[in-house]
């Protein structure tokens, strides 16, 4: 049992232990140094241990391995996965630099949270065990816990860590029930051998036991990418926290329980494919109309911004109801398109300062258009890309999974999210109608600082010059659906 | 015999006891609920022949959270009647959610049966293993076979400190501290200065 | 259910269970009913027993005992950690040292962390 364990086996894993290691030294520099190295040096270490950790991934071998007792994988999805999240990560420590120094927030262990918080995620996306999938779970749970209360001393900001922390703890009981049910039925925890013998076990359908595991799974996964029903928490946590950790909370620990998502239904609930396609039918359906129509009311950004990103959750969804490997393409696909229109508009929101103040209001957009052109015109563009309105790269990732849906004959899906998308083109278009036809208000603060400008600016030129080469990213996403497709 | 009977005391005190702390009025009364139904989960577990479990429910629950879940609920100023109050409100939705949990475990029950090709090493962990106890068997997988989750477990733990520091701790501005270095480094050179006075003229 | 000879092991615990309840509820039970009641107005007048309530006796405590109460809860669970690997070092061998030196040595940039930021002291 000691031979599988030999330090070369641990190759796979150099990235997570980088991070660790790293995050740990950084946690001891951090709190001795406290006095003279603030935040901003910490964030600039934290960002490039982000880019490190990538540059690992590059060295890697992407093909299928499995170490550590079979509980770790590392695949092309794996890969794909990580990438995603440690890009997102890596935006949102640059977008809340800046941010938190004006906010009065500037404590060293933000990015540290943010840190372990990845490692989190990473764990979640090549997880080949119940246990170590859950370990991953609530270690980045945990971490964002406590961002989301982070601006302590201010009531919004404690009740969303609470209502975070309660929610999140009974999705955790579920999810933990659900595997225990699976564990009493098939006896086994990896992910590998509950596949085994529930391929041997069932011709198609899952057996009961099986099946209220699956689903009790399915419910605490759905809490963490906030589909309806499971989606409550979403409007209020996303306001309470500070401006930057929304941000953080709306890029990417979506895309890291996407991504155990889609392994735990297709490296282990396989043959259940036409019972789980039911479960995510409805989530994706009422995510879809709940974020459409939620929003309508909203006045709060940070609010409206969530039930967008509900809204987005439907439909990435869409392409895992469709369970073809087009589908799964286009949910990979959807999140980074996601991601990155996201990060661009979230810059835009902790750009809103006046005074020294951050602002809340869509109303408080007005006249954006007169006071700060370039940016007014670059939230325009971010949200025809939300809307989906074409060439912008948010009318692809949409188009990719309607097709995909389609192809497999969900046909009302399908028509249910068009017409959503044009609900929700009316709030996306609201703002562009704020920013430069509404009696124009104060200028913003300039000192807008380089994170955001960067960001803002990557975001815009991703969304609009996606067009001239779309190939690479479709082909990235499809190599990565066909490698979590692939039965072990 | 016994065993059959020392279950159902024990199921039947855990599941009043459960009842009460969310029935109780008082709340530290329900904390010694809590309390006591974690004593009786610790006897069931003995009955299972999971000893460590036991002991851990025992010296981790009873002996710590339940102490902290004190702390919480005496530190809680609020109007409990008023939350009560605001609770019988959304009863009938909790109900519903609960009776649909409970009719779907109750079919569960039902319907219960492992899978054909299952690998039932969970039956009995004690009597396949003879010698070995419950915390031995433990020991020799958790740290070896299980080494991921055993350190992810660490890094959880570290989080969970990190987070009640940066939630909880605030340092109130003038006070003074003690600071035993300083004081053990104070040399007498630095100090005391001593001066040769000749008389008459003062220092 | 496990082995009988496993669960002897825990009947004198057992049988210490039952004799510590039936004491107590022996000792309840016998003084509702042998022990003298005669109570009357003045004896149960608040002078006679103390002083009426005058506030709600839950008031704000400081954090910081809840600080260092969840504090103690994490470093319970290192120890907890520790009782397995004490009974079985000598079978898991120097893998299995190595990775419990890991763990601990998480913990124990945890306990600096801690440490440096002042949460242990009590001003």
């Amino acid at each position: 049992m000691n031979d599988s364990l030999s330090l070369s086996a641990l190759t796979p894993l150099l990235p997570e232990i980088f991070l660790a290691v790293a995050g740990l030294a950084l946690l001891v520099v951090g709190v001795v140094r406290e006095q003279r190295h603030g935040l901003c040096a910490m964030c600039r270490a934290v960002a490039f241990c982000f880019v490190l950790a990538c540059v690992f991934m590059l060295g890697l071998d992407w093909h299928r391995t499995v170490a550590l007792n079979g509980m770790f994988v590392m695949d092309q999805f794996a890969g794909v996965m990580k990438f995603m999240i440690l890009g997102g990560l890596l935006i949102s420590v640059v977008l809340g630099e800046k941010y938190l120094a004006q906010e009065g927030l500037a404590r060293f262990e933000y990015p540290l949270l943010i840190l372990f918080a990845g490692l989190g995620m990473m764990v979640m996306v090549s997880a080949n065990h119940m246990l170590v999938a859950y370990m991953g779970l609530e270690l980045q749970s945990l971490s964002l816990y406590v961002l989301a209360a982070f601006r302590r001393g201010h009531g919004k900001s404690s009740e969303a860590g609470i209502k975070y922390f309660l929610l999140g703890a009974l999705a955790s009981g579920f999810l933990l029930f659900g595997m225990s049910l699976i564990y009493g039925y098939t006896g086994a925890l990896s992910f590998d051998g509950i596949s085994h013998v529930l391929r041997a076990s069932g011709e198609g359908a899952l057996a009961l036991p099986a099946l209220v595991g699956m689903v009790f799974i399915i419910i605490g996964i759905a809490f963490k990418i906030s589909a309806v029903p499971f989606h409550m928490w979403t409007p209020d946590v996303y306001e309470g926290a500070a401006g930057s950790v929304t941000a953080l909370f709306a890029i990417v620990p979506k895309v890291a329980a996407m991504g155990l998502l889609l392994r735990i239904l297709f490296a282990v609930f396989e043959p259940a494919q036409d019972q789980w396609q039911q479960i995510m039918w409805l989530l994706s359906m009422g995510s879809m109309l709940v974020g459409a129509f939620g929003a309508l009311a909203q006045t709060n950004i940070k609010r409206l911004m969530a039930y967008s990103s509900i809204n987005h959750m439907g439909y990435a969804l869409i392409g895992v109801v469709a369970a073809s490997q087009t589908g799964v393409a286009g949910v990979i696909f959807y999140m980074m398109v996601y991601m990155l229109m996201a990060a661009g508009v979230f810059a835009v929101v902790l750009m809103m300062r006046r005074g020294g103040i951050a602002l809340r209001e869509t109303t408080d957009l007005a006249g954006l258009g007169l006071r700060n052109p370039a940016i007014a015109y670059a939230m325009a563009i971010l949200m025809f890309s939300m809307a989906g309105i074409p060439p912008m790269a948010g009318f692809f990732c949409k188009m990719f999974v309607f097709q995909a849906a389609i192809a497999e004959g969900f046909y009302v899906l399908s028509v249910v999210g068009v017409l959503t998308t044009a609900v929700a083109a009316f709030y996306y278009l609201r703002i562009i109608k704020i920013m430069f036809f509404d009696k124009p208000a104060e200028a913003l603060d300039q000192d807008f600082g380089f994170g955001r400008r960067a960001v803002l600016l990557g975001s815009v030129l991703f969304v609009v010059l996606f067009i001239l080469n779309p190939d690479v990213l479709i082909e990235i996403s499809r190599s990565a659906a066909a490698a979590v497709m692939v039965a072990p | 015999m016994i065993p059959a009977l020392a279950f159902y005391f024990f199921a039947t005190i855990l599941v009043c006891s459960a009842t009460l702390v969310i029935f109780a009025r008082n709340p530290v009364h329900a904390v010694l609920f809590l309390i006591l139904g974690f004593f009786n989960a610790a006897c069931l577990f003995v009955l299972l022949g999971a000893e460590f479990l036991a002991f851990i429910v025992a010296i981790v629950y009873v002996g710590a959270v339940a102490v902290l879940f004190l702390f919480v609920v005496m530190m809680l100023e609020i109007s409990f009647d008023t939350a009560r109050e605001k609770a019988r409100r959304y009863l009938p939705v909790g109900l519903a959610v609960g009776g649909v949990l409970l009719a779907e475990l109750i079919f569960l029950f039902a319907g219960w049966h492992t899978a054909p090709g299952a690998v039932v090493s969970a039956a009995n962990v004690t009597e396949e293993t003879g010698a070995l106890t419950n915390t031995e068997m433990l020991g020799r997988i958790l740290y070896t076979e299980y080494v991921y989750p055993f350190q992810l477990a660490g890094l959880i733990l570290l989080v969970a400190m990190i987070g009640a520091i940066v939630l909880s701790l605030r340092t109130r501005s003038g006070v003074r501290k003690q600071s035993v270095a300083d004081q053990v480094a104070r040399k007498r050179e630095d100090v005391v200065e001593i001066v040769k006075v000749t008389p008459g003229t003062g220092v | 259910m496990v082995s009988d000879s496993f669960l002897m092991d825990y009947l004198p615990i057992l049988v210490f269970l039952v004799v510590a309840g039936g004491m107590a509820v022996l000792m309840i039970a016998a003084s509702l009913i042998v022990g003298l009641r005669r109570p009357d107005k003045d004896k149960l007048a608040a002078y006679e027993c103390g002083f009426d309530a005058f506030s709600d006796a839950r008031s704000k405590f400081d954090v910081r005992f809840y600080l260092v109460a969840i504090l103690f809860i994490i470093f319970d669970l290192e120890i907890a950690f520790l009782f397995p690997w004490a009974v079985t070092l000598g079978d898991i061998g120097l893998f299995g040292f190595w990775s419990m030196m890991v763990f601990l040595g998480v913990l124990t940039v945890g306990f600096i962390y801690e440490w440096k930021k002042g949460a242990l002291e009590w001003e």
